[in-house]
């Protein structure tokens, strides 16, 4: 079945209503068809495809809910879902934390279905790979790559008339170029939703240049630095510190967010007042779901204002208890940033190191959303604003807030992971240790 | 008839903090989880529709996975029940070499033409796919053992257990944190059921029913006048147990330095959680750490996840072969190191041995997923490594005429691949207990539980935290710590290990949510040690201020 088309969708989601004899009803349809091809050693390891439709239907009485899910579509198996769903929540215990649906929403039109993306082809797969293989193995370097694509739709509808649908696609690229001596390593992500706005094989460049460059790192001292985080570098701690961004548990007091003496940082100054941060369902470059799963509206959104706390994220059941209005989680953050070029960013800097990305990154303290991790693919030693020499990989314990109160520059913000990062150049930047790892 | 979901556990503290937990299959009624759609006999008569398919077009080899995986997860936090999640994925998994080539297709169509057709698939990508292969497959021997079964040795079957007797349990856990000054309190309880029904053509038939269970929770006290918070995790440990896990039996306590309970084969949820809360409150006024070298003193709660990172990951082959390169990353432990017979991973003491048989392990199978028998091998003797995890078509590579027998699959429908096994540390043969170690160590730091854990793509450079830290001065527990974190490198690490204690003190520790793969598989997996000391290890200070 995969896409089907907003009347598709609508059919059945009615099929379920006229069924349903539950206080209250919610149902989400959603389908998906999608390949990926993985590399490794210069040769093909697997490749696969995925088509799945699935029907999920929670039903209500009073507070208790229960869900149920079935990819079957006929009528008897529509009735089956509802019925299962019914039952199940006639035994489910109460949940006091149950909202009714929502009733009819209005929504902007998204923007993110490519049909270029929904006809990738096995051959287009294989061509990927070789548009990393063949350069590599003519530089005496390794590939090993990953593409993975999907075009879908999801709708939704409820017992209180609120119908939903949004059509999405996808595509995400990885490759890791390794120099065959084992001393350079270089890696690049990209990630689209319209395949045709997509370079494998000057992304698979950009990998196998670092790989080149980075062998025969040198050690130097771990210590604070200041750095250029690319974009792939910067949007793992940012998104980091963007997840939490929840209300509840600012409110709480188990949140970065958490004041002392009680009460939440919304409002308050947290980081360098360049910093603005918002999110926008329909930034053409990073186009993202304008409805939330529960049918709340996804709207333009402002995070950070001038190094300010804006908004955070409130479900409804929170919302309701705060008495705000719910503020969803949207499907990615823009972060504002400058008009220079990276290779300006180098130009202008005296001393610092450029890092390429940052891995294993793990929570070590909530509170502080203090993070570790470690530099990896291309750490680069700058000097008198050229880079001088690649350096072996660091461990990092760092905080995004005090990351971006260090800020010294930002660069022209680029689509990373569904997100617009600018590169970062950032004083003090602490590594606490060296790492063999190429 | 699969659904890929995750479920985010927001707020169960530091280290799952953002865990994302996989959900395969459809929502079923829980009674539904002791239904048996198919007996052992239609399975065999299916499965050899598949393999006489494949071997008919031109298959040198199939191996067929009729699998039911079972879950049910239930979530609460305080006097809340927040989720319970029931789901059932059903269908079949065929896998064929084809012109030197590997094929792989699924299917929830567990019928004759079915099968029929998901076997040409596997095929046919296998006759496309050889068209660009490198490096044809090469398959160690392995026997057909005929019609076999095996089965988890469980007590009590966790789905048998009425939703409502899990509920109470949690919620009786919950209530007592509360009452002993936890500000919040989140639960989690995951079981899950492997079904799975195995053939080859090596002649195997092979049914298995495999079951896991994993309790855990985090505590979080509020000192709201400061803005601060302190999380303390359970000191569980997710096993290959039934319910009886859960059922607290005193011969499975043992007192550990500084008052602490530590659980061997059974568990107390709510003896734990009464305990966590109180230790929660004490770290909102115990001291920050000093910097430094210190002896660390290891709880096998907590080593069991240092050995999963620095012995684990680095001796899977696969990763050692650059097949996980754009991923996890590859390894140190290269071949070369393994070649000299002299690479020493650790000091003398550290025995290291990889099994896929130990009891009440997450990892315990009869056979794995390509038709091996499990056994126990050793992975680092005397210090020195010794051997890797490899299954069939890797054995050769490292000179074995066997598999490993460590091949698995999440579901029927991904295809099964290399995963480590349960790897764990030898006890000490002398006898020494954990409090014995306590009284050698002049300036040290006991760790107990797990918590923030990193570690770079070669598996040389990490850094852990941990749940409960204790300062340790001339043989003597002096207080609770604050801000501790280790950073070594891993052969540093395991060559300054200087003492292990014994067989009285061993305990499992493991992952429920192992990630590995593109695209990602899970798979679960234990690691037992003892209490073990390692010296002069760097210590820094995590404590900041935004």
């Amino acid at each position: 079945m995969a896409i089907l088309t907003k009347e598709q969708a609508r059919q059945i989601l009615d099929k379920v209503k006229s069924f349903s004899k539950a206080d209250s009803f919610e149902a989400n349809l959603f389908g998906n068809q999608g390949g990926n091809i993985r590399y490794a050693r210069n040769t093909v390891s697997t490749s696969g495809e995925e088509n799945n439709t699935t029907l999920v239907v929670q039903s209500a009485y009073g507070k208790r809910v229960a869900t149920s899910t079935i990819n079957e579509f006929d009528d008897a198996s529509i009735e089956k879902v509802v019925r299962r769903s019914e039952e199940m929540a006639q035994l489910a215990p109460e949940n006091p934390e149950f909202m009714e649906p929502l009733g009819p929403q209005t929504y902007d039109e998204g923007k993110e279905f490519f049909e270029s993306t929904a006809n990738i082809t096995p051959e287009y797969r294989a061509k990927v790979a070789q548009t990393s293989i063949d350069p590599a193995s003519a530089k005496d370097i390794t590939a090993a790559g990953f593409l993975e694509h999907a075009a879908g739709f999801s709708a939704m509808m409820n017992s209180k008339g609120l119908f939903a649908y949004n059509k999405s696609s996808s595509v995400d690229f990885t490759v890791t170029m390794r120099s065959n001596d084992g001393t350079g390593s270089g890696w690049v992500t990209r990630d689209v939703n319209d395949v045709s706005k997509l370079d494998t094989a000057s992304a698979s460049q950009v990998a196998i240049e670092k790989a080149l460059m980075s062998r025969e790192a040198k050690a130097i001292e771990p210590g604070k630095y200041t750095v250029i985080l690319e974009p792939a570098a910067g949007v793992d701690l940012l998104s980091n510190m963007f997840f939490s961004m929840n209300a509840r548990s600012a409110d709480e007091g188990r949140s970065f967010l958490s004041k002392a003496g009680g009460g939440t940082k919304l409002g308050e100054k947290l980081v360098d007042e360049r910093v603005n941060i918002y999110s926008d369902p329909l930034h053409p470059d990073m186009p993202s779901s304008t409805w939330s799963g529960d049918g709340l509206p996804i709207k333009k959104v402002t995070w950070f204002e001038k190094g300010v706390v804006k908004n955070l994220v409130y479900d409804r059941y929170w919302a309701s208890q705060k008495g705000v209005d719910p503020v969803p989680f949207p499907g990615g953050f823009i972060m504002e940033g400058g008009n220079a070029s990276l290779q300006e960013m180098i130009r202008d800097t005296k001393k610092g190191i450029l890092v390429t990305r940052l891995w294993y990154i793990r929570s070590v303290d909530p509170q502080t959303l203090l993070y570790t991790g470690l530099t990896r693919d291309g750490t680069f030693y700058i000097e008198n604003g050229k880079i001088a020499y690649p350096v072996k990989n660091f461990r990092f314990n760092e905080s995004p807030i005090i990351m971006l109160n260090n800020l010294e520059q930002m660069g022209k913000p680029e689509r990373v992971n569904g997100n617009l990062v600018p590169p970062l150049k950032i004083r003090d930047f602490t590594f606490t240790s060296l790492s063999d790892a190429i | 008839m699969k659904r890929r979901e995750f479920i985010h556990l927001a707020g169960l503290g530091t280290g799952a903090m953002m865990l994302s937990v996989p959900l395969l299959g459809n929502d079923i009624h829980p009674e539904m989880l002791l239904a048996n759609p198919l007996d052992v006999a239609q399975k065999k008569v299916l499965a050899d529709v598949a393999l006489n398919t494949a071997r008919s077009n031109g298959a040198s080899y199939a191996d067929v996975r009729i699998g039911r995986y079972l879950n049910q997860f239930i979530f609460t936090r305080e006097n809340k029940v927040q989720n319970t999640t029931n789901t059932e994925s059903f269908g079949v998994g065929i896998r064929v070499i084809a012109n030197g080539t590997w094929g792989f297709a699924s299917t929830n169509d567990v019928s004759t033409e079915g099968i029929q057709k998901a076997t040409l698939t596997a095929v046919a990508i296998a006759k496309a796919n050889a068209k660009i292969q490198k490096e044809p497959v090469d398959l160690v021997p392995v026997k057909g053992y005929g019609d076999v079964s095996w089965k988890t040795p469980i007590e009590r079957n966790a789905m048998e257990v009425p939703i409502s007797e899990k509920v109470d349990m949690l919620l009786n856990a919950n209530s007592e944190a509360m009452k002993n000054g936890a500000n919040y309190i989140n639960t989690a309880l995951f079981m899950v059921n492997e079904q799975k029904y195995f053939a080859s053509t090596e002649g195997s038939y092979i049914d298995q029913d495999i079951h896991r269970i994993w309790p855990t929770f985090t505590v979080t006290v509020i000192d709201p006048t400061a803005g601060k918070f302190k999380t303390r995790q359970a000191l569980s440990a997710p096993m290959g147990m039934g319910f009886e896990y859960m059922d607290g039996r005193a011969s499975s306590k043992l007192q550990s330095p500084g008052g602490l309970i530590a659980y061997t084969n059974h568990y107390d949820i709510v003896e734990d959680a009464t305990v966590a809360a109180l230790q929660a409150k004490e770290m909102l006024t115990a001291k920050s750490v000093e910097p430094g070298k210190y002896d660390l003193i290891l709880d096998p709660n907590h080593l069991g996840l240092t050995i999963h990172e620095s012995v684990g990951h680095p001796l899977e082959l696969d990763r050692v072969l650059g097949y996980e390169a754009n991923y996890a990353g590859t390894s140190f432990a290269t071949l070369d190191k393994w070649k000299t017979k002299n690479f020493k991973y650790g000091s003398d003491i550290v025995n290291i041995f990889a099994d896929k048989t130990q009891e009440g392990s997450l990892g315990a199978v009869g056979f794995d997923d390509e038709g091996v028998k499990t056994k126990r091998w050793d992975l680092i003797k005397d210090g020195v490594l010794v051997n890797y995890q490899a299954i069939r078509d890797q054995a050769k590579i490292i000179d074995e005429t066997e598999s490993h027998g460590c091949c698995y699959a999440q579901s029927w429908n991904d295809v099964q691949f290399q995963r480590m096994p349960n790897v764990s540390l030898a006890p000490g043969k002398e006898k020494y207990s954990a409090m014995d170690m306590i009284k050698d160590v002049e300036n040290g730091i006991y760790i107990v539980g797990r918590g923030s854990y990193s570690i770079d793509q070669q598996r040389y450079n990490f850094q852990f935290g941990g749940t409960l830290f204790y300062e340790v001065k001339n043989g003597k527990i002096t207080g609770m710590l604050n801000d501790v974190a280790y950073q070594s490198n891993t052969q540093e690490f395991w060559n300054s290990c200087v003492k292990i204690c014994d067989q009285s003190d061993y305990r499992l520790f493991g992952s429920f949510f192992d990630g590995k793969g593109q695209p990602s598989q899970v798979s679960a997996v234990s690691h037992g040690s003892a209490t073990t000391r390692f010296n002069g290890v760097n210590v820094i200070n995590t404590g900041r201020n935004i």
